[in-house]
């Protein structure tokens, strides 16, 4: 088994032990930054994700696979900065006012970091405010999550904040959590809407491409 | 009380009678005609269904009860409905579903306008259970709140701990429940043995457990109206 096989399976099982290392002595063996990314880690993030949607992988799995690629990521986003790859887009995501849940939110950051993105990451709870600013600053993409039917309404109410703040045109809206619909999405001017972190990643390249 | 026919949503439809731990409503009298009521409900009211059909002698309806793992699975909720709702309708003058949203997300509400079928009002079981208006002031106390329900409670370790994987991997406590302030247990009955399991459930989640004990709320007054003859029924749900 090479360098980046290691890493991938490593990923697959959620090894946050072993990912480091492996990253560190594929590194060492002279494997570029950009296959280790690319092979190993964001390969098997697109199988995990692809093994979520069959099945076979459920949330415990996803999250330790996605905790063993952020610990590779730590060693190598250094070499990557060195190396200038770039991200593939600047995504910035949030639980909405009112809801404290972030598991999915969680999930689907660590999905997109597996694909490639840059993740900014402004927590639970977020005021319509803080996610107008956050697009202020320059942002691909803004992801928006709830997991209570009583907090939808803070979903709406922060799209309408980015239009009034004349924001709209300068970003890329997905939504996503359990009570969340396709229906829904596109009733509050949603640019898409993914049922479970493996589709948002789909979906978030889809929106930048 | 008589016993009645009884049916699990994975029975054969009809005509099959059966009694079962799961689902023991279906309250008919020996020489009852066949019901002209159903009931379909969510597996984790059937303990409570039967409390409540019980101590208000409510009969004259079937209850047929769907699999309790929906609870934690409500993207599965509504075609589970739709396909049960399906072999079912036309079979009963009324039918009501004892489910609320669910997490649904107004998919299960687009399954029964389809069939003209109502449910219990309210988001979520915390929400009949508590009352509407309780509920709400509970979640604007502390939006960083679990709840826990009777139900929740003996299954804790099935629903929550195993079906989160903490068994296998622990390490993710902080994941899941790092967001949360206290676990509230709104309690159905009032068992110190339950109390104790809810104890040591918020233990086991290193937060703070506030127990209100709060009956059956919206269930019970929903339950006897829409098994009352229909010129005595004052609303539904």
């Amino acid at each position: 088994m090479d360098e980046i096989d290691e890493i991938y399976e490593a990923v697959l099982d959620g090894d946050m032990r072993a990912t480091p290392e492996y990253v560190q002595a594929a590194l060492d063996a002279g494997v570029s930054a950009s296959a280790i990314l690319q092979e190993g880690m964001i390969a098997a993030m697109n199988e995990v994700g692809r093994l979520f949607e069959e099945d076979e992988y459920f949330v415990p799995e996803m999250l330790i696979a996605a905790r063993a690629m952020k610990a590779g990521l730590s060693i190598l986003r250094p070499f990557l900065v060195d190396a200038g790859i770039e991200p593939v887009g600047k995504v910035v995501l949030g639980t909405v006012q009112g809801d404290m849940h972030d598991i999915g939110k969680n999930l689907v950051g660590m999905m997109l970091e597996g694909a490639g993105f840059e993740i900014v990451d402004l927590g639970t709870d977020v005021a319509p405010a803080q996610f107008v600013e956050a697009v202020r600053n320059g942002v691909d993409i803004l992801g928006l999550s709830a997991l209570l039917t009583t907090t939808l309404s803070s979903m709406e109410s922060t799209i309408k904040a980015i239009e009034e703040a004349g924001l709209r045109g300068a970003v890329k809206l997905m939504v996503g959590g359990a009570p969340v619909t396709d229906g829904y999405a596109r009733k509050i001017g949603a640019d898409g809407y993914a049922p479970d972190a493996s589709q948002a990643a789909t979906l978030a390249i889809s929106l930048i491409a | 009380m008589q016993s009645g026919r009884t049916r699990t949503a994975e029975m054969p439809p009809w005509p099959p009678i059966r009694q079962s731990a799961w689902c023991r409503g279906g309250v008919v009298p020996a020489d009852a005609a066949r019901p002209r009521v159903l009931i379909l409900a969510c597996g984790a009211l059937a303990r409570e269904l039967g409390v409540i059909i019980d101590r208000n002698g409510l009969a004259g309806f079937d209850v047929e009860c769907l699999p309790a793992r929906l609870h934690s699975r409500p993207e599965q909720i509504p075609g589970a409905v739709d396909r049960h709702l399906r072999r079912v309708v036309g079979r009963y003058e009324r039918i009501f579903v004892a489910y609320a949203d669910c997490g649904t997300g107004g998919r299960l509400d687009e399954v029964l306008a389809r069939y003209g079928v109502e449910r219990l009002t309210g988001a979520h079981c915390y929400q009949f259970y508590a009352g509407t208006d309780r509920f709400q002031a509970l979640h604007e106390e502390e939006p960083g709140t679990l709840y826990l329900t009777d139900y929740v409670v003996r299954h804790f370790d099935r629903l929550i701990w195993r079906g989160l994987g903490l068994d296998r991997h622990p390490e993710l406590l902080e994941d899941y429940f790092g967001n949360y302030r206290r676990v509230v247990y709104l309690a159905q009955t009032e068992n110190p043995a339950l109390t104790a399991q809810a104890e040591a459930a918020a233990d086991r989640l290193g937060l703070i457990l506030e127990h209100r004990y709060v009956g059956y709320g919206e269930l019970e007054p929903a339950l006897v109206d829409i098994t009352a003859p229909a010129e005595t029924r004052v609303a539904t749900a």
